[in-house]
């Protein structure tokens, strides 16, 4: 009974979730407005709290009068994309390394690993806000440290991983076939550990992108007026205090997206190990 | 008197969110003191009718029909508290693998104690004095300490004993041995099965003795039932089933591995080998030398069988000989020229010409790449063969190893185990090797299959003069496959030559163990090699 009633709250969350994705992909054709426009007062509530003539926005407005809804759209792909751009990252750098180790051992694994925990011992936040500190903030300064960072985290899974299918007699008739390293890692091990990974994946990209959030809710991620929804929770912070609900808006599209992600990769395993 | 009566007994397993019936209605009768064989391939069913006596079925199966009768009392939808006052004391299961039953954080005495402690609330000291008994009347060495020992400290062979101890600890009616030694090597599963029938002898229980090799069974049993795809074939009094079996199937079992041998012609005295192999030391790490000095010659169109126990050093030999282990010590000579011990240091010809089969076919097939692909990437990486001269190739190799056309887009998980093993046979005769090892290719699979697998093996040597090496534990396969033989034991060889003048006449002890250790199909072999197995009264 209670089963029934998560999943069918689940596959809703995920219908709507995906249905925002679109709309954010769209948002030059969907968005009521621009997303930099100045089109009422500061904080016009949403269009319940707010019946009067000159509030028309759907969402209300942000903390300059800029349109709420249409600033989350495109607020949505920004995040979007970076976080899935920073993951991707990630899983290149991680699974790279991480195959290398398992297949060379020895030395290389040993150098590999040691750099990996170095990096996970490090508090990421402190090190991010350092090297940001010092370069200035920048997208791609933004994904090169989370893919290190959670890399590193990557790198762990993905070497483990692999050293199941390195001792395994396929891989050694592979090695005595004499095949390249790129044959070993894409056509050997990743075909084999694809399931752990895409698991990862749903978790990790969660993590970063809240991370992101985070970071530009400390002004340190995308820089304005670019939309952004951890920024956009932080700018209209201090709303909540008059009752207005601008900055839940982009928190709650923060908080679905992350549980739609996670929920929607464990479905796939799931399905995959029923299969 | 009858203790087990099984009934047209079904069972179904849940399979793509249906139910197949995997036992068809079998029946059977066990006499108290009884003992029967069960004999059958894999997926025949016998370890199932092994446990549907326990009233158990696996998990994903459940009875569909049928009844399991013991002592009057019906098993199949028994509720729970009659099952648990049978299960492990009035029918005692003995499994297949010792080491992963045992529980390796206690003592084998308090895993002993544990049923006789809960279900009789016998005293430890009188547990002691009964383990102690039955550990001697199992040959176990110093019965009396044994039982303090923890599982890793004991070896394949006293596992199993130890565990047959635990079986026979209740004095149950009814033993269930479900291949109680198939993990071990010869000489000792000579032992453990000598002491199975000693202690049956004994103890007056009736058996249920489930294996897939009949001369195994038939050492043991007074009667004889043989499955087949969920089905009864056959059942006879051992004897009777040996020497007149009534269906083909018990008759093609019987027949087993023995066909026609061919002896190999003579070659020149001086012909050069293709791979000569003098003094080879090799270790793991800086552990012991696992080979010691060892000799071997394979000349082209000649099988030499290394034969050994487990720990023997057979299958490192093949891995140096690959340059998966670089040996410490000595040289390897192949075609004339020094083998490099490094497989980095090797060209890409010389590992064409070396190919290796695994003994594992699950395990040496990537399961996410097709029949196709996995044998086709030898040919397109060693002759860069492409597109549709690629997919002839395929064809081909398949066609070899007389598996249809089609499977090339199959994947291994839809294969048999027997498949299995011909694909990794294809996939090593793609490289057009000079030099095929076969490391226990055929100790995975069923008698049948086995004896398939090998004849297509005698057919590719004669039609390509390969040379091969094959790893072997078993003395029968020697015979049937090999022209000359070597036999290891802890890393050295202890014997070679002809396999006639090391086999039919051995002078060397070691081997003559070994030889004798093989069981034949004789119900009174046992007692000839072992006088003191000899049932008491």
């Amino acid at each position: 009974m209670m089963t029934t009633l998560f999943k069918i709250i689940g596959w809703g969350l995920r219908g709507i979730v995906v249905l925002w994705v679109l709309a954010s992909l769209g948002a030059e054709f969907v968005a009521p407005y621009k997303p930099n426009d100045i089109v009422g007062q500061m904080w016009n509530g949403a269009f319940w709290q707010d019946t009067s003539e000159t509030a028309r926005q759907v969402l209300g407005t942000d903390q300059l009068g800029r349109d709420l809804l249409s600033r989350l759209l495109y607020g949505t792909r920004n995040t979007l994309t970076v976080a899935l751009g920073a993951t991707f990252a990630a899983f290149a750098v991680g699974i790279g390394f991480g195959f290398w180790a398992a297949i060379a051992r020895g030395r290389i694994d040993m150098a590999c690993s040691r750099v990996a925990d170095l990096i996970i011992a490090v508090p990421t936040l402190i090190v991010t806000l350092l090297v940001i500190a010092a370069v200035g903030p920048s997208v791609g300064v933004l994904v090169a440290i989370i893919a290190v960072v959670d890399g590193a985290r990557v790198f762990r899974l993905a070497r483990l991983v692999a050293m199941n299918i390195c001792a395994m007699e396929y891989f050694e008739s592979a090695r005595l076939r004499g095949e390249n390293l790129r044959w070993l890692m894409l056509h050997e091990i990743l075909p084999n550990v694809r399931m752990p990974l895409i698991t990862e994946f749903g978790l990790r990209f969660c993590f970063i992108f809240l991370f992101i959030a985070a970071l530009s809710f400390l002004g340190l991620g995308l820089q304005p007026p670019e939309a952004d929804l951890g920024s956009m929770v932080r700018e209209n912070a201090s709303a909540i205090s008059f009752g207005v609900l601008a900055p839940f808006f982009p928190a709650a599209v923060i908080a679905m997206l992350a549980i739609a992600v996670n929920l929607s990769s464990e479905a796939l395993v799931r399905a995959k190990r029923r299969a | 008197m009858t203790l087990l009566k099984i009934d047209g007994l079904r069972i179904e397993v849940e399979k793509d969110g249906g139910w197949t019936e995997v036992l068809h209605g079998v029946s059977l009768e066990l006499a108290r003191g009884e003992m029967l064989g069960v004999i059958g391939e894999s997926g025949a069913g016998k370890s199932t009718i092994g446990l549907a006596a326990l009233g158990y079925v696996r998990a994903g199966g459940r009875f569909a029909g049928g009844s399991v009768v013991l002592d009057g009392t019906e098993l199949i939808g028994a509720p729970t508290a009659v099952l648990e006052g049978i299960r492990g004391l009035r029918v005692a299961y003995v499994a297949q693998s010792a080491a992963s039953y045992f529980n390796p954080a206690h003592t084998i005495g308090d895993q002993f104690a544990e049923v006789l402690h809960r279900k009789r609330g016998m005293k430890r000291a009188e547990i002691d004095a009964k383990a102690a008994q039955l550990y001697a009347e199992l040959g176990l060495p110093q019965p009396e300490r044994i039982g303090g020992r923890y599982p890793h400290q004991l070896s394949g062979g006293q596992l199993q004993r130890a565990m047959i101890a635990m079986a026979m600890a209740t004095d149950p009616d009814l033993l269930i041995f479900d291949e109680p030694t198939t993990a071990l090597d010869v000489t000792t599963q000579l032992d453990v099965l000598g002491c199975i029938r000693r202690a049956m002898a004994r103890s007056g229980a009736a058996g249920i003795y489930i294996t897939h090799d009949l001369a195994l069974v038939a050492q043991v049993s007074d009667r004889i039932m043989v499955m087949r795809h969920g089905h009864t074939v056959e059942v006879a009094p051992t004897r009777q089933l040996l020497s007149a079996a009534t269906q083909d199937y018990t008759r093609a079992l019987l027949k087993g591995l023995r066909s026609e041998r061919v002896e190999a012609a003579a070659r020149p005295a001086d012909e050069r080998p293709l791979l000569r192999i003098d003094a080879l030391d090799a270790r793991y790490g800086t552990g012991t030398k696992v080979l010691n000095a060892v000799d071997l010659r394979v000349h082209r169109g000649e099988t030499v069988a290394i034969v050994g126990e487990s720990g023997s050093g057979k299958s490192t030999l093949a891995r140096s000989i690959c340059g998966l282990l670089p040996p410490t010590g000595g040289a390897m000579i192949f075609d004339d020229r020094e083998l490099p011990a490094q497989l980095s240091a090797r060209k890409a010809d010389t590992l064409r010409r070396i190919q290796l089969v695994h003994q594992l076919p699950d395990l040496a097939l990537n399961g996410a790449q097709s029949v196709g692909k996995i044998i086709g990437r030898p040919a397109q990486l060693f002759h860069g063969l492409r597109g549709a001269k690629l997919a002839a190739r395929v064809t081909a190799l398949l066609e070899m190893l007389e598996l249809p056309a089609s499977y090339a887009s199959r994947y291994p998980h839809q294969l048999s185990g027997g498949e299995k093993q011909r694909v990794a046979i294809a996939r090593a005769l793609a490289a057009e090797p000079d030099l095929l090892i076969c490391d226990e290719v055929t100790s995975a699979l069923d008698q049948l299959v086995a004896a398939g697998v090998l004849k297509i093996l005698r057919k590719l040597r004669e039609e390509f003069g390969l040379g091969m090496i094959f790893i072997t534990h078993d003395v029968a396969t020697v015979r049937e496959i090999a022209d000359t033989v070597v036999v290891m034991r802890h890393g050295k060889v202890m014997n070679a030559g002809s396999v006639s003048e090391v086999l039919d006449q051995p002078d060397e002890p070691y081997t003559r163990q070994l030889v004798e250790a093989t069981p034949e199909m004789d119900p009174d072999w046992i007692v000839r090699v072992r006088p003191d197995f000899a049932r008491v009264a």
